[in-house]
């Protein structure tokens, strides 16, 4: 069990039932591609996939887990889409990855730290995803970095009642 | 060695996953994206679309029972809105009818080959992307509907994109506020074309206008039927400003017709024809018949010899003053000749000729209360009192034809006229 730098106790590792490792990401995609039909600048502001993938990170505390529950998050994500599969992925894996490791190491329990942790994690899925975009596939975005920390605060915001919802499904290990 | 393995396991994983994915990526770019990952999209398609499905099921039989049944207030209101925009269209259709049976011919004239839409599926949106990267939407007909990539779909309002990718019972519709996508558009007025294109931000531009040429805020944008996709003439939508862009062309922002956040239902064009354009023959129709279906009837009187001139062809005499009505859109279009022979059937009572007879004054008057005209209807007659008398011995009576779509009486020939100044037009 991982001991935290910020309060020097062990830290918990949780696990997950199969039914929610499944039904959970699935349900923000549902959402995240049903919303926005009736909510236009849902899809502008809100990534509930990217949310889901830094919680199951943090709370599994493990890099490798973290990584691929943020390929296969990602990946699912962009076959929604139409365009090139596998720039959701990348950025969601890198996230997934340092979202896990950097839980190894904090305790993210309050909520004052996740909103943090999450605005800090939507600009890096943002700056990873636009460095794809324009360096692989040669896609013109416009990067606006206000744009950028108003819709990270806002994923911030959600994320912080998304989690708190989903600690209801967390198992010790 | 192993002990570095162990040691960097994690970022060796990481490393790998990335790279894989990079590796696909590279595939996708140089061989096209659409084409081979076209069998995984459907899959993902196929996975999260029955659960919206479901949603818009849930939705909507919640939102029909709730109208249907509890919120019935403002119906009544809304009912009489409606009639009175009825009225209100019945009387555009029947200058329409006109436009368009006057463009047909031309049509015909020309050898035209027009496009029109044969066949179409409706929809109903259940979902989109969920990315404001990627502005597509889902609907719940697919191949089993007959839907197809690259048709068109639209709502009453106008376009709405095309078909991306169709699953079995779903279909992937590009929009065209898609910075992939691309439109062939042209400007109502000033009839300027150009590709209409989506923005990263979501907002609709039309390229490819020289920045020389006029375009004013307001201007309407229909498809210019240019791409093969959309047929021609579809309302786009209207042009919200234009501003200097780069490389000599102008920046025309467009908002779209059709509201694109907000869509439920959609119609795909799935079958769409050509063919020549083809007037309906009623043999060879003569301008004069025309006319004297449109002009009001004089019903048939017993011949009185000791009045021989209180009929009302009597009243077209040899030098007489022609009768000048208000001038009309239609008549313009109209011959002479025929006209005067129209006339001549049926010569008006106007304030060019001399006090008519009371029968006559009496007859003219009573058709014109009874009968609403048609708004197109003739404007300016001459009177041609030998062409009369030969007419009027020769053809039968005139029979008042109602018109299928009765619109509001608009003055017509056989209207007195007192104000117009008489003129004397009449052959020397």
């Amino acid at each position: 069990m991982p001991i935290t730098y910020t309060s020097g106790e062990q830290v918990e590792v949780y696990r997950f039932s199969l039914p929610v490792t499944i039904g959970v990401p699935l349900v923000a995609l549902i959402i995240q591609a049903y919303v926005p039909k009736y909510v236009p600048g849902f899809a502008v502001y809100v990534d509930l996939p990217l949310l889901v993938t830094i919680f199951f990170a943090m709370a599994r505390r493990s890099p490798i887990a973290g990584l691929f529950t943020g390929a296969i998050i990602g990946l699912a994500q962009d076959m929604l889409g139409h365009g090139m599969i596998g720039l959701y992925g990348i950025a969601k894996t890198v996230v997934g990855y340092a979202a896990s490791s950097l839980g190894v190491k904090l305790d993210l329990e309050n909520p004052g730290a996740r909103l943090l942790v999450t605005l800090g994690f939507y600009l890096v899925h943002w700056v990873v995803y636009f460095t794809v975009a324009r360096a692989l596939v040669n896609m013109r975005q416009p990067w606006s970095w206000a744009h950028g920390i108003l819709a990270g605060v806002v994923n911030g915001l959600i994320g912080v009642l998304v989690y708190f919802f989903l600690d209801r499904f967390k198992q010790r290990t | 060695m192993e002990s570095v393995l162990g040691r960097y396991r994690n970022l060796i994983i990481l490393v790998g996953v990335l790279f894989l994915q990079v590796l696909g990526l590279a595939i996708q770019v140089k061989t096209g994206a659409e084409r081979e990952t076209r069998l995984i999209r459907i899959w993902a398609a196929g996975v999260v679309t029955p659960f919206e499905r479901g949603l818009v099921w849930v939705q909507t039989s919640s939102g029909n029972l709730w109208h249907n049944y509890f919120y019935l207030r403002g119906v009544r209101a809304e009912n009489r809105q409606l009639k009175e925009q009825i009225e209100q269209m019945r009387v555009e259709q029947v200058r329409l009818t006109e436009d368009a049976a006057q463009a047909r011919r031309l049509q015909t004239l020309l050898a035209f080959k027009e496009q029109f839409v044969s066949k179409t599926v409706a929809a109903q949106v259940i979902g989109t992307s969920g990315s404001d990267l990627s502005r597509i939407i889902y609907v719940d007909k697919g191949e089993n509907a007959g839907i197809k990539p690259d048709m068109a779909v639209i709502t009453a309002d106008g376009v709405v994109g095309k078909v991306l990718l169709a699953g079995p019972n779903e279909a992937r519709v590009l929009l065209i506020s898609d910075q992939t996508s691309g439109v062939g558009a042209i400007l109502e007025k000033s009839r300027l074309q150009g590709v209409l294109r989506g923005t990263p931000n979501g907002e609709i531009v039309l390229e490819r206008v020289m920045a020389d040429e006029q375009v004013q805020p307001g201007e309407t944008v229909l498809t210019s039927g240019g791409d093969q996709i959309f047929p021609k003439g579809m309302r786009v939508g209207t042009v919200t400003n234009v501003s200097n862009g780069k490389d000599l062309f102008l920046n025309i922002q467009i908002k779209p017709a059709a509201n694109l956040g907000r869509l439920e239902e959609v119609l795909v064009l799935t079958e769409k024809q050509e063919r020549q354009v083809i007037t309906e023959d009623h043999g060879r129709v003569r301008a004069a018949d025309i006319l004297a279906q449109r002009l009001p009837s004089v019903p048939d009187k017993p011949a009185d010899p000791a009045a021989p001139g209180s009929s009302p062809d009597a009243t077209a005499k040899p030098g007489t003053p022609n009768t000048v009505a208000k001038p009309n859109n239609s008549a313009a279009n109209i011959p002479a000749g025929a006209a005067k022979n129209a006339a001549a059937k049926n010569p008006p009572n106007g304030a060019g000729t001399a006090p008519p007879p009371a029968a006559a004054k009496t007859s003219a008057q009573t058709t014109v209360a009874q009968k609403p005209k048609p708004v197109n209807s003739v404007a300016a007659t001459e009177t041609k009192p030998q062409t009369a008398q030969a007419q009027t011995s020769t053809e039968p009576a005139i029979v008042e034809q109602k018109p299928a779509i009765e619109p509001k009486p608009a003055p017509t020939a056989a209207q007195p006229e007192p104000q117009v100044p008489p003129q004397d037009n009449s052959p020397q």
